[in-house]
């Protein structure tokens, strides 16, 4: 396995970005979102790489990474805190070739917090259509070039981002059958957040010796 | 005569052969489908979420209730992600005990898409036979976990207990009489492997009336040969993987090609399929079962020679024995820590990947060294599959979108998580 991943490391010489190797997995993080294209091109059609399949595209919100602070069912980052991440929102791409019988995550980080976007690779894998609609739905990353970027798991008329971490677990609405008006009505949550075991970051190798 | 227009149907969510809550918006020319839209999310539950709220060890349970129908190889992909990133070596009988039951658990999740896509296609007997097999394997679940269905049974560190050396009993009742009860006791009487070892003599025989029903039937045939055709390429493109990728004439099984556990110790075959069509993936579905069956019977031999640990002794992670629990200060403390508190994972991301009946289930876990995961993103093989629905009914008729959603064996618990 170790072999099969210095050759990977060698094949992947020269890509515009940052190889890690951690467990035994290659993580290639982009340093610039503009390359994405190219670089997942490259991927797919270089023959010592060939990547010719998508497994999964995962939106990440980094923005409470290493933090324990939580508030109604929310978590945030201390306000004093440095940031371990050079952008907020980043999308990670899993690859996999069943030629070469290899793995490849590539992360890029969308540039902007406020309007997070990262370009579609809906052209080089047809399949990353629905995982892009999945990460736009949950994170609100906009992919630029989707054909059809919609929601698809949220309710229809849904507001808000839920996986971001600043939205709260039991959500903002709820829904209830309301008897007089005989339909459907949302309305504020009614439920109060609690969390039972808190989240705890202790120092590192805590209770690992 | 009135001239036939194009129209917009609604199929689902309330269509039993939408298995489960899909709903989909065919544009139809006449009876032939020239636009697919799924809409799915109507099952959606938040788990990736839920997860980022709960202990490590919390999380695990939702597993269960991902893919529904075949639930330990869920847990599988979560606590080998876990491992993982503990760097945590686990007893080699938990090992074959976890590939018996991964292979238990897909010949549950063929056995059930068998039935099912059966009745979808009008075979109503073949429901009946896989239940009845289904059964006796889900009291092997419930002899092991205590739930027939939501098991919990594999933790990070290995599996929550040993197999149990005696099997449930059945009581008489109205229903049955004492005489019926002795009968249906008689492959209960050993211990589970008995039972199972029992089971793998048997099924093979099964296997083989599914296929008299079905494997030359003319309906069948007719059916599905031909019907939802996806090249070798294109099902890359699609991002398929296990039996969809397989009935595309692709040799790709990660119990192969990346083995995990005790794969590597396994004697068995990867059955491909030749057309790409529903009923190649149908062949290679059963025949799967067939090389289940064999694997099944490797593990219970070894089982049965080496006993031993079913859980690493790393109680920082692993519950300690009752026993040691009640005498020991230290060992009671671990065990508070580690039911209140929880683990802590060390910084890090993993992806873990399992061979699941459906396709390569994988968890891409992101721990920032807290007790709750940062991050937990889960891949779902029926995700990219039924991604593909639009692709694949194109041009077809209305009937065969059932028979291709059948094919695609999709449960909207993972679907949607």
């Amino acid at each position: 396995m170790t072999a099969h991943l210095d050759q990977l490391k060698n094949a992947l010489d020269g890509a515009p970005g940052t190889v890690v190797e951690r467990l035994g997995e290659l993580t290639l993080t982009l340093h610039r979102a503009d390359d994405l294209l190219p670089v997942m091109a490259r991927l797919r059609d270089d023959e010592s790489l060939r990547f010719e399949l998508l497994t999964d595209v995962c939106g990440m919100d980094y923005s409470a990474y290493g933090s324990d602070i939580s508030e109604n069912g929310a978590y945030f980052a201390a306000d004093d805190a440095p940031a371990k991440f050079p952008h907020r929102f980043a999308a990670v791409y899993h690859l996999l070739s069943t030629a070469h019988n290899h793995r490849l995550r590539v992360r890029v980080f969308a540039e902007d917090d406020a309007l997070p976007t990262v370009e579609s690779v809906t052209g080089i894998w047809p399949n990353a259509s629905w995982y892009e609609r999945e990460a736009f739905d949950l994170f609100g990353i906009v992919f630029t070039g989707h054909a059809d970027l919609r929601r698809i798991l949220t309710d229809y008329g849904f507001i808000g981002n839920p996986f971001r971490k600043d939205f709260p677990l039991s959500g903002n609405v709820e829904m209830r059958y309301d008897a007089e008006q005989r339909r459907i009505v949302y309305q504020p949550v009614s439920i109060d957040p609690r969390e039972i075991t808190p989240r705890i970051v202790r120092e590192e190798h805590y209770g690992r010796h | 005569m009135s001239e036939i227009k194009n129209y917009t149907l609604n199929f689902g969510p309330q269509h039993p052969a939408a298995h489960g809550v899909l709903r989909l918006v065919l544009e139809l020319d006449g009876e032939v489908v020239e636009r697919a839209d799924p809409h799915i999310g109507l099952l959606h539950r938040g788990t990736e979420k839920l997860a980022e709220h709960k202990t490590f060890l919390q999380a695990a349970p939702y597993m269960d209730r991902l893919d529904y129908v075949s639930m330990m190889c869920n847990e599988h992909a979560y606590v080998m992600a876990i491992e993982r990133l503990l760097g945590l070596e686990v007893p080699l009988r938990a090992q074959y005990i976890r590939v018996m039951f991964d292979e238990i658990t897909r010949v549950l999740n063929h056995l059930l898409w068998l039935g099912a896509s059966g009745i979808d296609l009008g075979a109503m007997t073949m429901f009946f036979y896989t239940f009845r097999e289904r059964e006796d394997l889900l009291d092997a679940y419930e002899a092991v976990s205590g739930a027939r269905m939501h098991a919990a049974y594999y933790r990070p560190g290995g599996v929550y207990r040993d197999l149990p050396d005696s099997m449930a009993h059945y009581q008489p009742s109205k229903v049955h009489s004492a005489s019926v009860v002795k009968k249906m006791n008689e492959n209960r009487q050993g211990s589970l492997l008995d039972f199972l070892e029992d089971f793998t003599n048997r099924f093979p025989k099964h296997v083989d009336e599914y296929e008299t029903l079905l494997t030359d039937n003319r309906i069948w045939k007719q059916r599905t040969v031909g019907i939802g055709v996806v090249s070798p390429e294109r099902a890359r493109a699609l991002g398929f993987t296990g039996p969809m990728l397989r009935g595309s004439g692709i040799a790709w099984d990660l119990r192969k090609q990346q083995p995990y556990e005790v794969y590597d110790r396994m004697e068995f075959d990867i059955p491909v399929g030749v057309e790409g069509d529903c009923y190649d993936r149908y062949l290679v579905r059963v025949e799967e079962m067939r090389q289940s069956n064999r694997i099944i019977k490797q593990c219970i031999d070894w089982l049965r020679k080496n006993p031993g640990p079913v859980m690493a002794e790393d109680h920082k992670v692993a519950p300690p024995r009752r026993e040691a629990m009640k005498e020991n200060m230290e060992e009671l403390i671990h065990h508070f820590k580690l039911f209140t508190e929880g683990m802590h994972v060390p910084e890090g991301e993993v992806y873990s990947a399992v061979e699941h009946p459906k396709g390569e289930f994988g968890i891409y876990l992101v721990s920032d060294g807290a007790n709750k995961p940062y991050r937990m993103k889960i891949r779902a093989p029926g995700f990219a599959h039924l991604s593909s629905l639009d692709e694949m009914t194109r041009g077809h008729m209305i009937a065969d979108v059932v028979a291709i959603i059948g094919t695609q064996d999709i449960v909207f618990g993972e679907v949607d998580r």
